[in-house]
């Protein structure tokens, strides 16, 4: 695969760029008063789906530092999410449910995890990387299903949400929705700050012309994979949101279809903006709710509106609303 | 032990040849048009979902047979020319969503057409019944049928590919598609008959399997996986590769299974062994992906010259 | 140019905007109604199992006139689409938005453990129509928890009682390698005392056995026991059958060989065992009953998922009317529930003291029925008035 060519539209000419930013104070904005209107359209179940919602996006977007800025095409982005929930499981079930205990093991487990495999797997390219990072998350998989002291297959229940500083503030669905929300934001606006700074840049131009960056003297393979450890790290923090989200942790949470699904709302959103991925997944996940609700055969709407999107907006919603890949 | 041997390796042969039905197509679309195409599993739902439809038709198996070819390759040239066509200069990421959504539709398609049951289809009377390898130790006829299919489709595939002046377009392709279309090749043409000479190989894939494995939705969506895994392995757009990927992921596969936990009472108690095996043996293929690849990350057999 | 794109900024917005408020579906209802939320797997491969479930529940409803316990019945059915974290939001919906008096689901056992705490949390019954984990069963058992089913571990010991009454030595076992899986060997060993020759676990949704059967065929067991739901059960009864195993070694199996599988595994399951609860051709009036009206609705033979989404329906009917259709005190519905006032097709049915059914178990066979469709039907009885062993270590009296 020209991986490296799977040229996202990057070196795009200087179109008018409509703020890509404001999309994203509006959605933030809109999140932060969605609680509002819970009481007046149905109850609390919308801010746990809300929740969810962002967890993913929060994911997807670790996701498109890899895909957009580093064109690495990470199929196994679903492991981190499982490696962090698991983390934050097993350390409640032994009497450690602490955030501030949990969020730093469970994000070092997902860079530990993001080292050890990303080490062997930025060696190789394009569908090669693909393939070999898919690899990594099957057999977190299988080793997590194995897990019979933690539920194998069956997942584990967590005895409660993390506590803060000992208050158990997080058990309100409305407070956990904000949590949330500030760490969607957080990382948003750290992601923004990486990619503007010179390693977003140097990682970029590694994407662009691989050889011209070397010549230079960077170093491919470190930048790539600090980058694969970053993109780690959150998604292990996106896991440690998912199970106190849930109370619960199973496998499930990290199989090839969810990769897969990551990806997905990544290109929908159009890879390489940041907004553009929180803009696909939030897309994917209301469209799969909405018409899930609609009828029970939803996939047979969704499927060939992923093929028309396709076919319309080449490079996804970023780039059909004129976002330059990055500022 | 050594009788149990030669049956497991049989067996790892067989899911090897079905890999590579399927591996093929995929991996010659790939290198030639330089095309994801995730919707090749779906197509070896296809196939065994019209086998079966046929069967029920016509109740003889191999006119079925004959028949679901021509639909699956129909199908293929439906797809091919309807969808597909516009995205091969699209880049990967987009093909990755558009196929995507086709799997999506053609998986719900079938299980809204014939259920979410499974469905079966009996293996032919001629083919049915086992031959004895050692005392106590039977090998089905339709197993050695797989096989035996699966290698006179390689090498006639092999010899296509390398001598026919077909085979000779479709390697130049693999190696450099805008050069061989700048030599004055209809390369529309070529794609189109390379992509649907590959959805009638998973398609056949398909057909084999429905006496043997139930056919369900969604049953195209864990072989595609491992046909990537075969292809990855392999090099990409080598048929070689895919050939020998595939023999390999089957009989390690398959071996792994079996034998894992005799291999691991060399070390631990079997108690262990026990409860460490099947993790293992689940994950093995994709070790050895790993290992493979981190030692050559371009697969067994990269098709020199490909970029990327 | 820039005001297009704010147009189609615009556009973007009203989408997300519109699929928000198909989210937020209509929320209309009156408050005598009774609100039940069915919950299952409706996509994947194992949506047959609970579109069963869902099947038979609805027949329940339907016999009872539409209306359970004489009240206005709303179901709310939900796809928990197998991933545990759609299903706690889904049935949080179910809790919060439509705030049903009742959850029945679901099918799978990791699913179980998924919902259990949020339903049994909010106050609110949870019926399991197939799923009976130990762990509820035991010392986390549940005052608001009931199960129609059985607990899991029974079904296989109905096996292991038989292996062991037939004086079998030495049993092959086979099972998928998840939790389930290695419960089901232990449910099997807990009557069966002689040899176990080899434990294999195979991948979860393997396809191709043949390397296992290979390894039975060599081994010469006096039987092989095996739990390998839904295409997995499918594909090992084609094959065992082809491999020539099946005149010659016993095969012993638990929710393998049974209406949901039959269709596709045919004349390959002919004289294959299992064990359940019940039977299609079990001899009872409510049965009989039971049975012909699912053909009629529905087409196909009912399997023990179905009954068991009957009896979920019947179960509340008759709690709901025995309390005069007082949705509100818990406890008068709960002293309702215990009492099981119905008439189950598999004949006699309690609830013991952790909410899991007391019942007789029987080992059944694989037979053609004289339509030409498939069926399980009754071999004999192996357990009486069957309780599950971890019911001792539950708090509740």
């Amino acid at each position: 695969m020209s991986g490296e060519a799977g040229a996202l539209p990057l070196a795009a000419p200087a179109v008018p760029r409509p703020r890509a930013w404001l999309v994203g104070v509006v959605i933030f904005c809109a999140l932060a008063l969605a609680p509002l209107a819970v009481p007046f359209v149905g109850g609390n179940y919308l801010l746990l789906i809300g929740s969810r919602f962002m967890i993913l996006a929060i994911a997807a977007l670790s996701l498109d530092l890899l895909i957009g800025y580093g064109g690495l095409v990470s199929f196994g982005h679903a492991a981190f999410i499982g490696i962090g929930a698991y983390a934050t499981g097993i350390l409640a079930v032994h009497g450690f449910t602490e955030f501030y205990i949990a969020i730093p093991v469970a994000m070092l487990a997902g860079a530990l995890f993001a080292l050890v495999t990303g080490a062997v797997a930025i060696r190789t390219r394009g569908v090669y990387f693909i393939m070999i990072t898919l690899a990594f998350a099957q057999m977190a998989f299988y080793v997590m299903g194995s897990l019979s002291a933690y539920g194998g297959d069956d997942g584990l229940t967590l005895p409660s949400r993390s506590l803060v500083f000992g208050s158990a503030a997080l058990k309100s669905e409305t407070v956990f929705f904000y949590a949330v929300l500030a760490t969607l934001i957080i990382v948003t606006l750290a992601l923004r700050r990486l990619v503007a700074s010179r390693f977003g840049r140097v990682l970029q131009g590694l994407r662009q012309n691989r050889q011209r960056m070397e010549a230079m003297g960077y170093s491919a393979q470190g930048f790539q994979l600090t980058a694969y450890v970053i993109a780690g790290a959150i998604g292990a923090l996106a896991g440690f949101l998912l199970a106190n989200s849930t109370e619960f942790v199973s496998p499930a949470f990290m199989t090839w279809q969810r990769s897969g699904d990551l990806i997905i709302m990544v290109i929908i959103g159009g890879g390489g903006t940041l907004y553009g991925a929180l803009v696909g997944a939030l897309a994917f996940l209301s469209l799969e709710e909405g018409l899930s609700h609609v009828t029970d055969h939803w996939k047979l709407i969704f499927g060939p509106l992923l093929v028309l999107f396709v076919i319309a907006a080449p490079g996804g919603i970023a780039r059909w609303l004129g976002w330059r890949a990055h500022e | 032990m050594s009788g149990l041997f030669i049956v497991q390796l049989l067996n790892g042969l067989q899911l090897g040849v079905l890999l590579f039905l399927i591996a093929a197509g995929l991996t010659l679309v790939f290198g030639v048009m330089n095309f994801i195409n995730l919707a090749h599993g779906v197509q070896y739902m296809l196939g065994a979902y019209l086998a079966v439809m046929f069967y029920g038709y016509t109740g003889h198996f191999l006119v079925a047979v004959l028949l679901a070819l021509v639909a699956t390759l129909l199908f293929g040239l439906l797809l091919e020319t309807v969808i597909f066509r516009r995205l091969y200069a699209r880049d990967h990421l987009d093909q990755l969503l558009a196929t995507f959504g086709i799997i999506l539709f053609l998986n719900e398609a079938v299980k809204t057409v014939w259920g979410a049951a499974p469905l079966s289809l009996p293996i032919p009377e001629l083919l049915s019944g086992s031959v004895p390898l050692a005392p106590g130790l039977n090998y089905p006829v339709y197993r050695f049928a797989i096989i035996g299919s699966g290698f006179v489709v390689g090498a006639a595939l092999y010899a296509v590919v390398n001598h026919t002046r077909i085979g000779m377009l479709i390697r130049a392709g693999a190696h450099n598609a805008p050069m061989v279309s700048a030599l004055g090749v209809d390369i529309g043409r070529l794609f189109m008959l390379v992509f649907a000479f590959g959805a009638m190989l998973a398609g056949f894939a398909g057909i084999m399997v429905a006496p043997v494995f139930s056919v369900e939705p969604g049953m195209g969506d864990s072989v595609l996986i491992l046909a990537f895994v075969v292809i990855v392995i392999g090099g990409i757009g080598s048929i070689r590769g895919a050939f020998f990927g595939a023999l390999l992921v089957g009989v390690i596969d398959t071996l792994g299974r079996s034998f894992m936990v005799d291999l691991l009472r060399i070390g631990v108690s079997t108690g262990q062994a026990r409860a460490v095996a099947p993790a293992l043996s689940s994950m093995l293929i994709y070790v050895i992906m790993a290992v493979i690849l981190a030692m050559r990350p371009e697969g067994l057999f990269p098709v020199k010259g490909r970029q990327g | 140019m820039k005001r297009v794109q704010i147009s189609r900024s615009g556009i973007v917005s009203a989408l997300l905007a519109a699929t928000a408020a198909m989210t937020i579906a209509a929320n209309a209802a009156s408050a005598e109604t009774l609100k039940i939320g069915l919950m299952g797997v409706l996509s994947g491969p194992q949506a047959v199992l609970g579109q069963q479930v869902n099947n038979g529940f609805m027949l329940g409803v339907k016999h009872a006139g539409g209306k359970l316990g004489g009240l206005e019945t709303e179901v709310i059915v939900q796809d928990d689409e197998l991933k545990p974290d759609v299903a706690i939001g889904k049935v949080k919906q179910l809790l919060e938005r439509d705030k049903v008096q009742f959850v029945v689901g679901p099918t799978f056992s990791n699913l179980l453990l998924a919902i259990h705490k949020p339903v049994t949390e909010a106050n609110t019954f949870l019926i399991s129509p197939n799923a009976g984990t130990s762990n509820y069963a035991g010392k986390q058992c549940n005052p608001f928890f009931f199960v129609t089913s059985y607990q899991n571990d029974q079904v296989h010991e109905v096996l292991g009682k038989y292996a062991q009454d037939k004086g079998y030595k030495r049993v092959f076992l086979m099972t998928p390698n998840y939790q389930a899986g290695k419960d089901s060997m232990a449910g099997f060993k807990r009557h069966f005392k002689g040899e176990v020759v080899d434990e294999v676990l195979t991948p979860l949704g393997q396809l191709d056995f043949s390397a296992e059967l290979a390894r039975v065929a060599s081994l010469k067991p006096d039987a092989l026991f095996t739990f390998m739901p839904g295409g997995m059960g499918i594909n090992l009864v084609k094959q065992y059958r082809q491999a020539g195993l099946a005149d010659t070694i016993p095969f012993l199996s638990a929710f393998t060989v049974d209406e949901s599988t039959l269709p596709a595994q045919q004349d390959a399951a002919l004289g294959l065992f299992g064990g359940m609860t019940w039977a299609p051709n079990l001899d009872n009036p409510a049965n009989k009953t039971f049975v012909a009206d699912y053909m009629k609705e529905y087409g196909t033979v009912p399997g023990s998922y179905a009954m068991q989404g009957y009896d979920a329906a019947q179960l509340i009917d008759s709690a709901v009317k025995a309390t005069g259709g007082k949705l509100d005190n818990k406890d008068a519905l709960r002293e309702a529930l215990k009492k099981a006032d119905f008439k189950s097709p598999r004949g006699a049915f309690k609830f013991n003291n952790n909410g899991f059914p007391i019942q007789d178990f029987y080992l059944v066979k694989a037979a053609k029925r004289p339509d030409g469709k498939y069926q399980t039907e009754i071999v004999q009885k192996i357990f009486s008035d069957y309780g599950d062993v971890y019911a001792k270590d539950c708090p509740a009296k």
